[in-house]
């Protein structure tokens, strides 16, 4: 079990796959980080040396913002939009898209399972 | 698509005159302007500017981390209460 980035642990994959288990490391990031460590993308985590880990961990270290201070990061810069109360503020208050998506019909991912119509208040029928 | 820096951030050249003045002078009235597109500027700290919305004027303060927003994204152009019997009236 190699740890790199606090409790991350990933498991019998290539390590080119297993450091995308890190938040904020993706194939490329990943990808960059092995070829600056002078790592083959294809050993597997579990073959990884002492040593390798360790300078995958320093690099790391050094230049990326990973798991918690990441989030802490992001977080921090939304609610910084919000507290001011500028237009991508309010429409992340309001759980809205931020982007000026259309919001007339889906936006689903940011507003959320449908709501259904309530039961009582259907139309009448048409005569 | 981000502007290009070798033009530097666009400001309204009537409206940023106006609070340099109003630096130079330490005074502080609240400025009329229909410039929404003009960014925020280090110098406008501390100011109130009414931006227009398309109908009035809406007071805006500039606080220090507004450096670098446009005027209108303070100002919303839209009013939405909610549906009839959305029960979220806000």
């Amino acid at each position: 079990m190699a740890r790199i980035a606090g409790v991350n642990v990933p498991l019998n994959k290539r390590v080119e796959v297993g450091l995308t288990y890190v938040y904020g490391i993706g194939r490329s990031t990943s990808i960059k980080i092995l070829d600056e460590a002078g790592i083959s993308r294809d050993t597997y985590v579990r073959d990884l040396t002492e040593d390798e880990v360790g300078k995958i961990r320093d690099l790391v270290d050094r230049d990326l913002l990973v798991e918690g201070d990441l989030r802490r990061e992001r977080s921090q810069n939304i609610k910084r939009l919000m507290e001011i109360g500028c237009y991508r503020g309010i429409r992340h208050r309001r759980g809205l898209p931020v982007r000026g998506q259309k919001t007339k019909t889906n936006a689903r991912t940011r507003k959320g399972p449908k709501r259904m119509q309530v039961a009582g208040k259907k139309k009448p029928g048409k005569t | 698509m981000s502007r290009s820096s070798k033009k530097g951030p666009f400001v309204e050249e009537r409206l940023m005159s106006r609070i340099i003045a109003m630096n130079a002078e330490n005074k502080k009235t609240m400025i009329k302007t229909w410039s929404r597109t003009s960014t925020i500027f280090p110098e406008m700290v501390g100011h109130t500017i009414a931006v227009h919305d398309g109908r009035k004027h809406v007071p805006v303060f500039v606080s220090e981390s507004m450096v670098g927003h446009k005027l209108g994204e303070f100002a919303p152009t839209r009013t939405f209460r909610g549906h009839i019997g959305s029960g979220k009236v806000r």
